[in-house]
């Protein structure tokens, strides 16, 4: 075990899981209580875009990605802001659009055949060290803002339209918590695959609202619940050469299913 | 003030509500809300057509009318959220965004999420006003032990405060009815405002709410907007009716012009007009006039 540790990609692979638990444990609480799962969904699908026209214009992915990414989640968030019987369809359309967008670049980008299943599952164990430093800086942002503003995005997510009666800018913090996700899901998309990204925005934080009274506790439960299914679904993937991310997704949707039957059960005594 | 034993509630007697640390109608005489000429529309379709509307101070006004005619419209143009076409609204004598804080608001428990991780006591302190803009220095996720104190004396007005560490979405109806008062109680406001207070509540959760209203009212300006003619006509003080266009009577009377706007004209063979004759013996008046 302690050789498994002291291989560097392996390091870096537990670094990165912890640092992308983080930062999904905590977006993706507000994510779920907003009710924005979908959402998020098109934010990680349009980053596809971001990802086809880096490499079209021979740009850096990350910062192309990340742009390309914040301006669509903004472009949502506008469209969909107060018009939720309308949101869903422009997600949708921005869904196929972005990953169709960045498709038709990559066909377009002379000389360079992209696997896609790469950026469907990602590969943990291949993360480098300088994307650790990078996640770890977005972390501190995010966690930042997120304490800053705490009291409204709890305001906002539980009641949108009395946290405008109280003075809250609600508009801009939508906004502002669009952009987050949209950065979270970049962040996590080039070390753990798209899919992951959804998993983890998604699966710990259901499974943590099962347990917590609070919406803190609900993103520290889901960060330790995402660590959790981080760590055991690279101890399998490492120990029967599966896909990291798949594994993952397939540990924490077991771990949902358990919890959900424990608690059924709980409240059924 | 009437203290009585409520059966669904916490099973004992409510509280006296204690004479309020809220702020008083400033000035005498000004009414506490002002509507005159109001219209307003979204896109092309009307709603409130040339609506003047005056509540005193002390009143418990309830504004009854139809679905879709208009009455949370006139809930948000108070409360400074929409802005009139045409025509004014003045909220204790100023503009209504200038008069926020001093405004309590209790919109339906049943469009607040069923399901969400948030505690009874931390509900009550998101009532409390936000300070400063969006880069405000004075955000901190934590809170005052003071303002901390105060959520809970709301949830005691409330009868609520056993239950404050409790998770919201594990009451009832009227329950969460109640900690949505103690929200809107928690910023000490002059008036408070009601959108459809009774939807989703039994019939005993509906008594135990307007039971506490009644006792608010003491102290607070009160105006809830509701399409439950009934359950409104318990303990108002005056009634205004809305469906479009506005008719404010001069007390808790229904006239046969306000019941003629809520329901049109109508034959006298109707089975309508049987249910318009209750609800208006009910507010203490004839019934309305029949086309025939």
């Amino acid at each position: 075990m302690n050789a498994v540790l002291g291989m560097e990609f392996m390091q870096n692979a537990l670094l990165a899981g912890l640092l992308a638990s983080l930062a999904c444990g905590v977006i993706g609480s507000l994510v779920v209580v907003n009710r924005q799962v979908f959402m998020a969904g098109g934010v990680a699908h349009t980053a596809y875009g971001g990802v086809g026209l880096a490499f079209f214009l021979g740009l850096p992915v990350l910062p192309c990605a990340v742009g390309f990414t914040v301006l669509a989640a903004l472009i949502m968030a506008l469209a969909s802001f107060g018009r939720s019987e309308r949101s869903d369809g422009i997600i949708g359309i921005m869904w196929a659009a972005g990953m169709a967008f960045g498709i038709i670049l990559m066909d377009l980008t002379p000389g360079y055949n992209v696997d896609l299943m790469s950026y469907l599952f990602g590969s943990l164990l291949a993360v480098p060290r300088s994307d650790i430093w990078f996640m770890l800086l977005l972390d501190a942002i995010l966690l930042a803002m997120v304490l800053f503003w705490y009291k409204d995005f709890l305001s906002l997510s539980f009641d949108m339209e009395f946290a405008r009666s109280t003075g809250v800018p609600v508009r801009l913090l939508y906004a502002v918590m669009q952009v987050m996700t949209a950065v979270t899901v970049v962040m996590v998309i080039q070390i753990a695959g798209l899919i992951l990204v959804i998993a983890l925005l998604t699966i710990p934080p259901m499974l943590a609202e099962l347990f917590t009274d609070s919406l803190w506790k609900t993103m520290a439960l889901a960060s330790l619940a995402s660590l959790f299914f981080c760590l055991s679904g690279l101890a399998i993937s490492y120990h029967l050469d599966l896909t990291s991310g798949a594994s993952i997704i397939a540990v924490a949707t077991a771990g949902y299913i358990l919890a959900w039957g424990f608690k059924s059960l709980r409240r059924g005594a | 003030m009437n203290d009585h034993s409520c059966p669904t509630c916490s099973g004992h007697d409510h509280p006296r509500i204690p004479e309020p640390h809220f702020r008083p109608f400033p000035g005498t005489g000004t009414p506490v809300i002002e509507l005159r000429g109001v219209c307003f529309s979204y896109d092309e379709r009307e709603v409130l057509s040339d609506v003047d509307l005056t509540v005193a101070s002390g009143d418990f006004m309830a504004v009854i009318g139809p679905n879709g005619g208009g009455k949370t419209t006139l809930v948000k143009l108070i409360l400074g959220l929409l802005t009139p076409k045409a025509g004014t609204v003045r909220v204790l004598g100023a503009d209504p965004l200038s008069t926020r804080p001093a405004v309590g608001y209790v919109p339906q428990h049943a469009l607040i999420q069923p399901s969400f991780p948030v505690t009874v006591h931390e509900v009550v302190l998101l009532g409390l006003r936000r300070e400063g803009g969006l880069l405000s220095s004075r955000r901190w996720p934590g809170y005052r032990g003071r303002d901390r104190e105060k959520a809970m004396d709301a949830l005691r007005m409330v009868d609520m405060a056993e239950l404050s560490s409790r998770r919201f979405d594990a009451l009832s109806g009227g329950q969460k009815q109640r900690v949505l008062v103690a929200r809107a109680l928690v910023s000490d406001p002059a008036l408070l405002l009601f959108d459809e207070p009774t939807s989703n509540i039994d019939p005993q959760g509906k008594l135990c709410l307007f039971d506490l209203l009644s006792n608010l009212s003491a102290s607070i300006t009160i105006v809830m907007v509701s399409h439950d003619l009934i359950s409104a006509s318990t303990r108002i003080s005056s009634v205004a009716v809305v469906n479009r266009a506005l008719i404010q009577g001069a007390g808790r009377e229904l006239t046969p012009s306000m019941l003629e706007l809520i329901y049109g004209t109508h034959d006298a063979s109707c089975p309508l007009d049987e249910y318009i004759k209750g609800v208006s013996s009910i507010f203490g008046q004839t019934g309305p006039r029949s086309s025939v």
